[in-house]
């Protein structure tokens, strides 16, 4: 039986630009996550996401003895202690996840990383893929709606593909109007769908060779759970990915775990 | 005399990424498309001003993606193969990432 | 899209003929079509020059707009296509112009139409499309010196402007002005990319900001991308801006600031015909009145 008081108690949150992500650990165990939009007001949405996942941990918020932010919105987190990068979160996560990851891909909602670590998670190298939609999840998103599929839908969609088509725009503006000409030229759906995550794979790909890629190779972010991408990236890389359960935490996960680190005063 | 200095590549959000092919110097020889390891290049034959030449070009399906193409040869740390290549100096690579 | 949002992105669409040009006798009579990507472009010259143009949005099939730009540029003429002696085509990608004799970059069409705009001091041509941008240096003849297009990205070409229109609920038109009515100027926009704009601008509005000020922080980042591109290939007065954005004023005045040159202005198009949007179709016409001559000589 372990007191409470033996414990370490370590919070991290990811104020991502679409969702606010927090996880709590004791010690090196996962006890409780949350997950809130970012909306207009992030500070007040990450509050709210802290309160409830306080409440699964059934702690208050004195017991946390250091919460660690990350994320794009990083300067509106709220009950901060100290902050990490967003590429450090990622390393620290993956290998967490998995002992032997080196590579971690992350694909947000507006931005794209692929970080090289080593087994301590140390950062080794990174790209970021910024201020572009096109290489984000924004580029999936903007798509779905042009193709008119419901985000949710568009993975499995794709799977039924044979990849008969390609779409060659290199930017959301100009991809919405792709997709809608090939609706006009009849091609199917599915396949549509396919040339999309193809698309968005080719550059996260690229990305990736541009740092190198190190087995294992770790897939992390909201779009880790969509079976088009995945699938779409695993086509394009040509190497086994990797893809842990709860994969939108692992930045909040990174950021407790530096969290823990520090409340134990090293 | 004619010539005509081209830019393939463009500039978004996180930088600029050019390959340039100055028409002037080269003659079309093609060892910048031999050197390079990702078949970015080829040898085309335009006709700007009602005259006729050879000259290497980036392909059209890679002027868009220049920055993901080209990011292989590490255009923002070293001199790129196909630039290397070129005896003439026909060829050149302007890589200009915005730092995150 | 629906009908109400189309409103907001037109530019008119017009056609215009110079009665005085009626062609008489031995003229030669040439024509240049530029079907662009968003609009098609078509004039009529008499001994090179203008008698008709006419500038219209583009449809789905590049041909058919060939076709149907030529039509109305024909219209009010007193001529028949069959009497036009040389047609240059030109345009947007593997253009299709099913009547035309020959077919030239519309780099090198864009250049000469400048040159003949605006005469010989036009060193600088920044030619903003509805789905590109391009900067090209030529020299006083009209040669084109050096050349680079950026269609990778939305932000700053017609389209992109066309989304920011809709975004913000006005019509294209009068960005440009709106754009220039704030008292300070703010500063630009940290993010160019228009997808994101979606959020970053309704970010500003929530803030407090008004539709003016919004516009401003963009016009002012599109500018400065623009200025970008100019400063690559090296930007030598005389400086011109050709293309849908010419007629934003907002980006106009914005980019003579940042350069520190004036840019020409453009001159009574809707008198003379010389057009700054129809430059394209203009210099084709011109290469026809030089091609045609050859093939006689």
């Amino acid at each position: 039986m372990k007191f409470r008081g033996d414990s370490m108690i370590a919070a991290g949150i990811d104020m991502g630009v679409q969702n606010i992500k927090i996880v709590i650990l004791q010690d090196k165990e996962v006890i409780a996550r949350s997950i809130i939009p970012s909306g207009f007001e992030p500070r007040r949405a990450a509050e709210k996401a802290f309160e409830e996942a306080l409440k699964e941990a059934k702690l208050s918020l004195k017991e946390i003895q250091h919460v660690t932010a990350t994320g794009t919105g990083v300067e509106m987190a709220p009950y901060t202690d100290s902050t990490i990068s967003m590429i450090a979160a990622d390393a620290r996560a993956g290998v967490f996840l998995y002992p032997s990851a080196r590579t971690i891909i992350d694909v947000g909602a507006e931005e794209s990383r692929v970080v090289v670590c080593d087994e301590k998670g140390t950062v080794l190298e990174f790209a970021i893929n910024e201020r572009c939609a096109a290489g984000s999840g924004a580029f999936l998103e903007a798509m779905a709606r042009a193709l008119e599929v419901r985000l949710e839908e568009m993975g499995v969609l794709s799977l039924e593909a044979k990849g008969t088509v390609s779409i060659n725009a290199t930017c959301v503006i100009f991809g919405e109007t792709d997709v809608v000409s090939l609706i006009h030229k009849r091609e199917p759906k599915h396949e549509i769908a396919r040339a999309i995550y193809d698309a968005l794979a080719d550059r996260i790909t690229s990305i990736a060779h541009r740092v190198g890629i190190r087995p294992d190779v770790i897939l992390v972010g909201g779009l880790a759970k969509d079976l088009g991408f995945t699938a779409a990236l695993k086509r394009k890389l040509e190497t086994e990915i990797f893809v842990p359960e709860n994969p939108e935490y692992a930045g909040a996960l990174g950021a407790a775990l530096h969290a823990l680190n520090k409340a134990g005063g090293r | 005399m004619r010539f005509i200095i081209t830019y393939y590549g463009y500039m978004d959000g996180s930088g600029e990424y050019y390959i340039v092919v100055d028409s002037e110097k080269c003659n079309g020889c093609g060892e910048c498309v031999t050197h390079c390891p990702k078949q970015v290049l080829e040898i085309i034959q335009t006709m700007v001003d009602l005259e006729e030449q050879l000259v290497a070009a980036v392909k059209e399906e890679h002027r868009k993606n220049i920055k993901y193409s080209c990011s292989a040869c590490r255009p923002e740390k070293a001199t790129t193969p196909c630039v290397s290549a070129c005896k003439r100096k026909a060829i050149t690579c302007i890589w200009k990432p915005k730092a995150p | 899209m629906s009908e109400e949002n189309q409103q907001y992105w037109r530019w008119r669409e017009y056609h215009l003929v110079i009665p005085e040009r009626k062609p008489k006798g031995s003229n030669i009579i040439t024509a240049g079509v530029d079907v662009g990507s968003v609009s098609s472009k078509a004039a009529i010259m008499i001994d090179g020059q203008i008698y008709s143009v006419s500038i219209m949005r583009t449809g789905s099939s590049s041909s058919d707009s060939a076709r149907r730009v030529m039509e109305w540029t024909l219209e009010g003429t007193g001529l028949k296509l069959s009497d036009i002696h040389y047609i240059v085509g030109t345009g947007y990608g593997r253009v299709n112009v099913p009547m035309a004799h020959n077919t030239l970059t519309e780099i090198a069409c864009h250049a000469k139409g400048a040159n003949y705009i605006w005469g010989p001091t036009v060193r600088t041509i920044l030619d903003v499309g509805g789905q590109d941008i391009k900067a090209i240096k030529c020299d006083e003849k009209g040669k084109v010196l050096a050349f680079l297009m950026n269609d990778k990205c939305a932000a700053g070409t017609g389209r992109g402007m066309e989304v920011l229109a809709d975004l913000l609920k006005i019509s294209i038109e009068e960005m440009g002005e709106m754009s220039l009515r704030v008292d300070e100027e703010p500063d630009p926009v940290s993010c160019t990319c228009v997808a994101f704009a979606r959020t970053e601008a309704m970010g500003l509005l929530r803030r407090g900001w008004s539709k003016e000020k919004v516009l401003a922080a963009y016009m002012r980042a599109m500018a400065t991308r623009m200025c970008n591109l100019l400063e690559r290939v090296g930007c030598e007065r005389d400086l011109v801006v050709t293309g849908g954005q010419s007629r934003n004023i907002g980006i106009i005045r914005r980019i003579e600031k940042m350069l520190g040159m004036n840019t020409l202005p453009p001159p009574k198009w809707e008198e003379n015909g010389l057009d700054p949007m129809a430059a394209g179709a203009i210099g084709a016409a011109l290469f026809a009145k030089a091609l045609y001559e050859k093939t006689k000589s």
